[in-house]
């Protein structure tokens, strides 16, 4: 029977299968920080479990860390307490730990493909919604949370029902300044914030095939962002490059092994997914967004559209506005913005500050503009010193941060102040998800750097 | 560390006709910071419910003394976005025990299932109906029995059956949880982790 790449892979994982029920459901690799783990580190014990498989949990510190001055002690006591569990709990059970200062931290959606933790056919889960990006490996990666934590430390299984299948194809040529992130905003516009809630997506077409692994990276990490679990992509030769020779990827004979298996990763040609969309990528122009969540998007060039206009309630929607302090019928380009931030597991990769510096290269930030730009690890930090974009934003007038979630989620000191408007290439645009009162809009590295060097929305194919 | 038996409520409920209803709204990323799992409830929905200065913003529902109960009745899409348990923790800790909308974000609901408050999805004309009630008459009650998979809004009598697996059903109406039963499964586990290629 044809069968989709998605149930190839989740097929595999299961042991057990409950009537009327979820499937008992194996994890290969296990990823936690310092949020979400405390508490099932608390409830192993309270329960006088164990860590069954160490070894499959990987631990890094990056959601309440700052992004100065590392190497000083953290001020925050609060934070402090949890990388000191994190520490702690990791010690104890003998589970790797990245912790602030190590040269392996960074984002736990950055540092697990850096280092070979993603692979394809892999299940991964972390206490944090956007472990989705994972899935641009061929992988079935999704987010969980600490309840699930524990039962992934005590018996490296979740207990989940079997998602619905969406297939989400998008082919054509990509227009000059559309990127990745681009195309994941355009997609959940298109589905809605809830639109994908119950499937796994699988992406395919022309345009995720000619994607760079980053590229996949983005869009797969956005898919939580329409409600789906997961996203998907098979895995080709570009996917075999990415991994082979890192740090936790199978070596010599079971590299051949794996390999064997990872080729029979893709959807056979009649298989049958319950949804199915299908999108020209020539149509779609740089996106933003200009509501309080990550649907509310449109192209860069477009108006607010009315709340006629838009599924879901009118009230709804006029909350959203205003919030944002905009309205109905808005041109977005040329607002004044506050806040850049470039980073975060959406768009923190090296690709992402390739692409911010091909713009500020030769121009000035703009006097009006804080801007944060915040590595996903230090090996993203090492390579844009050692590919001398540090010298192209130093030049422009930025300066680069030490790694971490960062303003993505402002748990840190990140914060966009009270009513402050920012750009940023992170993948939430909540009511104060950047800091209380704070406004957002989300957008590609591009649309970023633009609106860095101009101090409004700018359209970046104006300046490229 | 299961929970609570779930198995008839009757509460009067909590009104919050608002759509796409975020974790961040829920709880803010600022007040992640705990490491146990104590005293979310405080901060429950914060930003909604307090000014920067800390007072209460009148407005808001959970500021209403007129508004209370053990059921929390919201719009559609409910509990979006970031996968923090401490969501449905803080939903808990206020002292819910039951949340009811047309529509859950998939996270969300399994968060609330695996620490036994119960999500339950109606149809949005029913939600509509229990929105209208309960503005009527803050008074109004709610039962839920999850044996019959029943929600009733007892002055007018209206009901509707919802939705919950077999297993969950169990768990919840027992106080059982996942962790009870995978810790059981320990050699079928094992067994199966060897066979993993890695």
């Amino acid at each position: 029977m044809s069968t989709t790449l998605f149930d190839k892979v989740w097929d595999a994982h299961v042991i057990r299968k409950i009537k009327d029920g979820p499937d008992v459901f194996f994890i290969d690799r296990h990823l936690i920080h310092e949020v979400t783990s405390p508490v099932a580190f608390l409830g192993l014990k309270s329960r006088n479990n164990t860590v069954l498989y160490p070894e499959r949990t990987f631990a890094t510190a990056d959601h309440n860390t700052p992004t100065i001055n590392q190497h000083l002690p953290v001020e925050d006591p609060l934070s402090v307490n949890q990388l000191k569990a994190l520490e702690e709990n990791a010690a104890e059970w003998g589970i790797s730990h990245w912790g602030l200062g190590h040269q392996k931290n960074g984002i736990v959606h950055v540092v697990g493909p850096e280092n070979g933790i993603t692979l394809p056919g892999a299940t991964i889960v972390c206490g944090d919604s956007h472990t989705s990006t994972h899935g641009a490996f061929g992988a079935i990666a999704f987010g969980i949370g600490t309840s699930e934590v524990e039962m992934v430390l005590s018996s490296q299984c979740i207990m989940q029902p079997k998602p619905q299948k969406m297939r989400i194809n998008v082919n054509g040529k990509l227009g000059l300044g559309v990127t990745p992130k681009d195309v994941a905003l355009f997609i959940i516009s298109q589905l809605t914030t809830s639109g994908a809630t119950g499937y796994f997506v699988e992406y395919a077409g022309d345009v995720f095939r000619n994607m760079t692994m980053e590229g996949r990276m983005t869009v797969c990490n956005l898919s939580i962002e329409m409600g789906a679990r997961g996203g998907i992509i098979a895995p080709d030769q570009k996917t075999f490059d990415y991994v082979k020779g890192r740090l936790y990827a199978p070596k010599g004979a079971d590299w051949d092994k794996a390999m064997t298996y990872w080729e029979t990763l893709s959807t056979d040609d009649d298989a049958v997914f319950d949804k199915e969309f299908t999108f020209d990528g020539s149509a779609i122009e740089p996106m933003i967004t200009y509501g309080t969540n990550p649907g509310m998007g449109t192209g860069i060039s477009n108006n607010i559209p009315n709340a006629e206009e838009v599924e879901g309630g009118i009230d709804s929607y006029k909350k959203s506005l205003n919030y944002m302090g905009f309205a109905e019928g808005d041109t977005m380009i040329g607002k004044k913005v506050d806040y850049v931030f470039i980073g975060s597991c959406t768009n923190g990769r090296i690709e992402d500050f390739r692409a911010f510096a091909s713009i500020v290269k030769g121009r000035k930030k703009a006097e009006n503009i804080t801007a944060w730009l915040v590595p996903g690890s230090h090996v993203v930090e090492a390579d844009i010193k050692k590919e001398g974009l540090l010298d192209i934003f130093t030049e422009a007038g930025f300066a680069l941060r030490e790694p971490g979630c960062s303003a993505c989620l402002a748990m840190n000191d990140d914060k966009v102040p009270v009513g402050k408007l920012a750009v940023s290439t992170s993948n939430r645009n909540f009511e104060g998800r950047q800091g209380p009162g704070s406004r957002t809009i989300l957008a590609s590295p591009l649309v970023a750097a633009a609106t860095a060097v101009t101090g409004v929305l700018t359209d970046p194919r104006t300046l490229l | 560390m299961a929970y609570d038996k779930f198995q008839i409520l009757k509460s009067t409920a909590v009104p919050l006709p608002i759509e796409n209803v975020d974790t961040d709204q829920i709880i803010p990323a600022r007040f992640l910071k705990a490491t146990e799992r104590v005293g979310f409830g405080d901060n429950l929905f914060r930003d909604w419910r307090y000014n920067p200065d800390n007072s209460p913003k009148e407005q808001f529902v959970l500021n209403n003394p007129i508004y209370k109960g053990k059921i929390l009745v919201g719009g559609r899409n409910f509990g979006s976005g970031s996968s923090r348990e401490h969501a449905a923790w803080a939903v808990y800790d206020y002292g819910f025990r039951c949340v009811v909308s047309s529509f859950f974000a998939d996270i969300f609901r399994g968060n609330c299932l695996n620490i036994g408050v119960l999500p339950v999805q109606v149809s949005a004309g029913f939600l509509d109906k229990i929105f209208k009630a309960v503005e009527a008459n803050p008074e109004t009650e709610i039962e839920i029995n999850l044996s019959t998979q029943t929600i009733t809004i007892l002055a007018s009598g209206e009901k509707e059956s919802f939705d919950i697996n077999d297993y969950k059903k169990e768990n919840m109406l027992n106080g059982y949880d996942d962790i009870d039963y995978l810790t059981k499964m320990t050699t079928e586990i094992k067994a199966f982790a060897k066979t993993r290629p890695f």
